[in-house]
């Protein structure tokens, strides 16, 4: 968690435990509380603040722009329109819904454009959604031209910038877009949905009337308190933190490709995100990779089969076509120095070696 | 045709028992991998790219062949 996120938390704890909807003074304190990190929020995306709703996740945030967004699009037509790299929560909402028609991308992670616009086109089609940035393999996407193709169809486009929101700016031209407080080193407990005026959105939950989206049950406000002033402070670091973590995640690139031999490195390689990098080694099981380097202290993350719970390789790597197992996926945080780089590629290769030594390899 | 019979193997295994496979196998013939993780639908063609062979296609369910070109 970034120290601002604590912090705010601390002190919101403090001051911010009150229901913001009653009207004793604790519950006044709590609501002005939520008014200024709605206000915060909305200043960082560069929207109103009545467009600004926090939700207890980001999947359930990603649920409600999806549900909801098809929800209000019901009398224009059924089909929702998505890309193949989007993150499981919008795939398992596009399940509950009758008519989904994907979009497929290039080796690189890229949106095919000619078939987005095929199907954003076609007649009956409700919603669009397009992830700003692989969350597997950080190849951004192109969301303005993609967005301008639903304007030019009066489609909505939802755009879930988990990956992307506090490290590289937002784009221009979406509808609905959703993010994840951890994600940019805020508490765990927060999404956020932001739905742009003029957009219909209906909620799909029950017991429910109002034609704007708001949490089920209370909000956890501290937590939205540190949200806020996280996302705030990682903004303002954004630039120079892009300019320091891209040349290592470069370094990554480079050295993982000369130093390891049968070693794929995924995603495109100029327009990415700039603190994740991706590589698949031929021959590894990509869970004992992982542990080998948790041992030497390295939490990294893995879209192979054999470290998923549902023993399926990651439906990003499939859809690019690259290789999926042996995969590891490393995402440099403000806590990661050169050092650390440099001792993670010092280690890899032997590691490596040694997993394929002992598969015969 | 060579076969590898890679059923009831997690990957990687299956492209590991292709890969110790080929060094039998003449170039110009096709090696036939049965395997029954989903990861070897994605892999195979991958590994194909990665190695320079060709990727014939999945002529029925769980079965992948190969071509050896070099």
């Amino acid at each position: 968690m970034h120290p601002v996120a604590r912090q705010a938390l601390l002190a919101a704890l403090e001051d911010g435990w009150a229901d913001p909807d009653r009207l004793y003074a604790a519950g006044r304190r709590a609501q002005q509380l939520r008014e200024a990190a709605t206000a915060t929020v909305a200043q960082c995306i560069g929207v109103r603040p009545d467009e600004v709703t926090f939700l207890p996740s980001g999947t359930a945030a990603a649920h409600a722009a999806v549900l909801g967004g098809l929800a209000g699009r019901a009398r224009a037509g059924k089909t929702f329109v998505h890309s193949a790299i989007e993150h499981s929560a919008v795939l398992h909402a596009a399940a509950r819904h009758e008519q989904a028609r994907e979009v497929g991308v290039d080796r690189l992670g890229r949106l095919d454009l000619t078939a987005w616009g095929e199907a954003v086109s076609a007649p009956g089609t409700a919603l669009a959604a397009l992830i700003s940035a692989s969350h597997e393999v950080g190849t951004v996407q192109p969301i303005e031209e993609a967005a301008a193709v639903c304007a030019d169809n009066g489609v909505p486009l939802y755009v879930d910038a988990a990956q992307s929101l506090g490290h590289s700016p937002v784009p221009a031209g979406w509808s609905l877009l959703t993010a994840s407080a951890r994600k940019w080193g805020g508490p765990a407990g927060v999404g956020l949905l932001v739905v742009r005026k003029g957009v219909r959105w209906l909620s799909p939950y029950p017991g429910d009337d109002l034609h704007r989206p708001h949490a089920e049950g209370s909000v956890n406000l501290p937590e939205i308190v540190a949200a806020a002033a996280s996302l705030r402070a990682v903004m303002a670091e954004a630039e120079a933190e892009a300019a320091r973590l891209g040349p290592l995640i470069e370094k990554i690139r480079e050295k993982v490709a000369e130093t390891v031999p049968d070693v794929e490195i995924v995603g495109d390689p100029d327009v990415r995100l700039p603190h994740l990098v991706t590589f698949s080694c031929l021959y590894v099981d990509g869970e004992a990779l992982l542990h080998a380097l948790d041992r030497h202290g390295f939490a990294v993350s893995s879209g192979s089969s054999c470290t998923a719970s549902t023993l399926r390789p990651s439906h990003v790597l499939e859809a690019m076509g690259v290789l999926s197992h042996g995969n590891v996926r490393v995402s440099l945080h403000r806590g990661s120095t050169e050092a650390d780089v440099d001792r993670f590629l010092a280690v890899l290769p032997g590691l490596v070696e040694a997993i394929r030594k002992e598969a015969g390899m | 045709m060579i076969e590898v019979d890679s059923r009831g193997r997690r990957c990687p295994l299956p492209i590991i028992d292709l890969a110790k496979a080929m060094p039998g196998v003449e170039v110009g013939e096709v090696v036939r991998v049965l395997a029954d993780d989903p990861a070897a639908a994605n892999d195979i063609p991958a590994w194909c790219r990665m190695k320079g062979q060709e990727y014939l296609g999945s002529p029925e369910a769980d079965a992948y062949e190969v071509r050896k070109v070099r």
